[in-house]
């Protein structure tokens, strides 16, 4: 073929791609949204968050599956993001540039890309059969904080390190340990890019289903927890078990819980994302 | 001096994080390591990899893992096929053509789709998708590797999106503007210079788009039908490799040979997506 | 004069590549020294090495000792030795703070005064670093707000804060405009009476303006060390000749 498009022409072709395929990727998202929300939007009610489930699950609320969402997520957090903040700090501001740290932190990174169901076979493994906790709620969060560390270390690193080098060289050179350096100076900079890091860490743990499937979570249970060593019903399980395992399941109820599973988590994720831009903004350097 | 001692107590304590932290991650890999080398010495590597059939319940049970390793390609090449063309265009999009304002919308919507739980979008798509691939292709089920890999498709683009489009981002200006002092087009400049700088981003992205759908569980196991057999299209159900850890993992003797199986799926697990990783991560690097 | 810091055979390393060969000076006290040379003459890495900041990085090795009074400084610790060697780097650094805190940032950490005494230990630094009258209205804004030359002479502020008895100053108007470099020129003189001063500079001129004595280094070694005019008007050293007066640098 002789015919050759005019630079401007394709141009204007591949523009009108790049738009076309920008909403193909869009929309489909706006799409489940808009779909739980108008299908769940009626199941949603005072009731339904706050009390147990009745008939097989087939009616009622779902307060044992949020309670225990929320008490493995607490824990894990707790959990994680101490160790986890410590541990960037060792390896971003102590540790020596040798060949084992940076196995260590080629490690971390691609720990974070490991299939979240790996986790749940390691935390059954090891925390409910090695240690002895059973399927319980310290279970499933350690398996959880576990699963989070890498990522909660690597945001934490990406935080610390953009705190410019000479800021520390300006506190030791003004007689400042290394430590109080790091307290005074760098941690204040680096807590937002920490902090929002660790929202999103809530938000996608909030919403984990292999890892506490054989760690955590509870078909169903009667009451509510009462103590760490408890099986427990949980949001993300919940919904798979309503949806795949029970037969005549209402529909509005299935969607009811993935509504507020999703609110729960978007919610997060919206906060850190807003956070962070507002942070962006006011950053003094 | 007070503060002196209370100075030395938190870095002890900050070692001791370090190390803790470190201590896991040898320990993960360690763990599954010794778990399924167990099995494979019991089993043979062979039997297990190539083995065609997954009868874990029958007697004798045979744990070979060939149709769940093809199950996963084949929900993978599917969803890869959809996410990269679709999640490279949009980054070229947001990087390049979008305005300021709605670049930063862009990017937030692309971080809360990242946000969305896995077993919503398997819930969404079970009740939406399934059905539709099945009325549209007239096949007796929707519950297909081809739904499989739309959802995937779908969780793969945040990732492919976001990494990619800081590749394309960081490709210095100084590039640009020689295409254009050289009467290039935007459209030349972005094809021939941009994308070919961003080049080894845009790779690590697709890696790291890829592992994620490998080692996505609920989302399959919700959608693509579970049958432990070879499939003889896309449009056939398939079985995963994470999805048969879900799905029977509840139902073993801890401790037995399925149990054991199962870990050794796991550590199959983990290594593909631990080299998916490293390689990415070596592209990554590159780019610096 | 006294000798305030004695360097005897000091050879200094980058990942045993040697930037300082066999060094021995003296700077006297309540002197301005300043050290002109060729860039990667070793002057920086000499002033790093003389309040060890050059510890943080695990490349450097030396050999040699440097004495402060009659201590080794090698042997003392080296955040006590830095409250007593002061240092201010080429490009300003003001940590993301207020200008208040950012002189009082140091003596609060250090525990050197108390909350009462603070207001006066700011306001004298302020005033000793010729910035008081620009600043006095401001003090809670941000330092980062400032101009270079402001920020520079905030930087000199901050060490005073912490009343060391050498200040190190590394090419401080590297990045100022002339007015600016006057100013940061005319505390540096003003300082003198208190302070001992080592200056490096890549500006010759600024060494002949304030230095008491000036020394020239060249490939790491120390070609030649006297009084300023000396080393201006009567050169011992055909190199520093050539270097002073423009024919290669």
């Amino acid at each position: 073929m002789n015919f050759k498009l005019s630079p401007k022409l394709s141009q204007k072709i591949a523009y009108t791609l790049l738009v076309i395929s920008t909403i193909i990727v869009i929309v489909p998202v706006l799409t489940v949204i808009i779909i739980i929300i108008k299908n769940g939007w009626s199941a949603l009610s005072w009731e339904f968050l706050t009390t147990m489930p009745k008939d097989g699950m087939r009616a009622g609320g779902i307060l044992p599956a949020i309670l225990g969402t929320l008490a493995i997520v607490s824990c894990a957090i707790c959990v994680t993001l101490p160790v986890g903040v410590c541990a960037a700090i060792y390896l971003n501001e102590y540790a020596k540039d040798n060949l084992l740290t940076r196995i260590i932190k080629l490690a971390i990174v691609n720990l974070a890309g490991v299939p979240s169901v790996v986790y749940g076979l390691f935390g059954l493994g090891i925390f409910v059969m090695l240690l002895g906790f059973g399927v319980s709620i310290l279970a499933g969060a350690l398996t959880l904080s576990i699963m989070e560390l890498p990522v909660i270390i690597t945001t934490a690193r990406g935080a610390l390190s953009s705190v410019p080098y000479s800021f520390r060289e300006a506190s030791w050179s003004l007689g400042v340990s290394k430590w109080q350096t790091i307290r005074r100076v760098v941690l204040p900079n680096a807590l937002p890019g920490i902090m929002t890091g660790a929202i999103l860490s809530i938000s996608r743990i909030s919403g984990e289903t292999a890892p506490i499937l054989f760690t955590a979570a509870a078909f169903y249970v009667p009451h509510l927890p009462k103590s760490m060593f408890d099986q427990v019903m949980a949001l993300p399980y919940h919904l798979y078990i309503i949806s795949t395992q029970i037969p005549n399941m209402p529909k509005n109820i299935i969607f009811g819980t993935a509504l507020v599973l999703l609110l729960m988590v978007l919610s997060m994720s919206l906060i850190a994302i807003v956070a962070r831009l507002y942070f962006r903004k006011i950053r003094k350097w | 001096m007070n503060s002196k001692i209370t100075d030395y107590i938190i870095e002890k304590i900050i070692f001791l994080c370090g190390i803790i932290a470190i201590v896991f991650v040898v320990l993960i890999f360690g763990f599954l390591l010794k778990e399924g080398f167990a099995f494979f010495k019991e089993y043979g590597v062979f039997n297990f990899i190539f083995g065609k059939y997954w009868y874990p319940t029958s007697n004798p049970a045979s744990y070979g893992v060939f149709s769940l390793i093809i199950g996963s390609l084949l929900v993978t090449l599917g969803a890869a096929i959809i996410a990269v063309p679709f999640g490279i265009m949009t980054a070229l999009f947001i990087a390049e053509l979008a305005p300021k304002g709605i670049r930063d919308v862009l990017k937030s919507i692309v971080e809360l789709m990242a946000a969305i739980p896995s077993v919503v979008l398997g819930f969404v798509g079970m009740v939406t998708l399934v059905p539709l691939v099945r009325s549209v292709l007239d096949i007796p089920t929707g519950l297909t590797a081809f739904s499989g890999s739309i959802v995937l498709g779908f969780m793969a683009m945040p990732t492919i999106v976001s990494i990619s489009e800081d590749a394309i981002r960081s490709v210095p200006w100084q590039y640009k503007e020689g295409a254009y002092a050289l009467g290039a087009t935007k459209w030349q400049t972005i094809r021939r210079v941009v994308l070919k700088a961003a080049m080894p981003g845009i790779i690590a992205a697709v890696m790291l788009g890829i592992g994620r759908v490998i080692g996505e569980t609920m989302a399959v196991l919700m959608v693509t039908g579970n049958a432990a057999a070879i499939p003889s299209s896309i449009f056939d159900p398939v079985r995963t490799l994470t999805a048969t850890i879900a799905a029977e993992m509840g139902e073993t003797v801890r401790g037995g040979l399925h149990y054991r199986a199962l870990f050794g799926i796991g550590l199959v697990l983990f290594t593909i997506t631990f080299i998916i990783n490293f390689v990415a991560d070596l592209f990554l690097n590159k780019k610096r | 004069m006294v000798d305030k810091i004695k360097v005897e055979n000091l050879n200094c390393f980058y990942s045993g590549k040697q930037v300082l060969k066999n060094l021995n000076l003296t700077v006297k006290k309540n002197e301005i020294l300043s050290i002109i040379g060729p860039s990667n003459s070793g002057k920086t890495s000499f002033l790093r090495t003389l309040n060890r900041m050059n510890d943080m990085n695990v490349s450097f090795s030396r050999k040699g000792d440097v004495f402060l009074d009659d201590d080794n400084i090698f042997e003392m610790n080296p955040e006590k030795l830095r409250t007593r060697i002061g240092m201010l780097f080429a490009m300003p650094i003001p940590l993301p703070m207020s200008i208040y805190d950012n002189i009082a940032y140091a003596p609060k950490v250090l525990g050197l005064k108390n909350k009462k005494n603070m207001d006066e230990v700011v306001e004298q630094s302020l005033r000793d670093a010729s910035l008081w009258d620009e600043v006095k209205d401001r003090l809670d804004s941000s330092a980062i707000k400032m101009s270079g030359g402001q920020q520079q002479r905030l930087c000199i502020a901050r060490i005073l804060a912490i009343e060391p008895e050498v200040i190190l100053f590394d090419e401080p108007c590297s990045g100022l405009d002339p007015i600016s470099t006057a100013k940061v020129e005319e505390a540096m003189l003003k300082l003198k009476e208190k302070y001992t001063i080592v200056l490096v500079t890549n500006n010759v001129k600024q060494a002949s303006r304030v230095g008491t004595r000036t020394a020239f280094f060249l490939m790491g070694e120390l070609i030649e060390i006297d009084k300023t005019q000396n080393i201006f008007l009567t050169p011992k050293n055909k190199l520093t000749e050539d270097y002073i007066t423009g024919r290669f640098g």
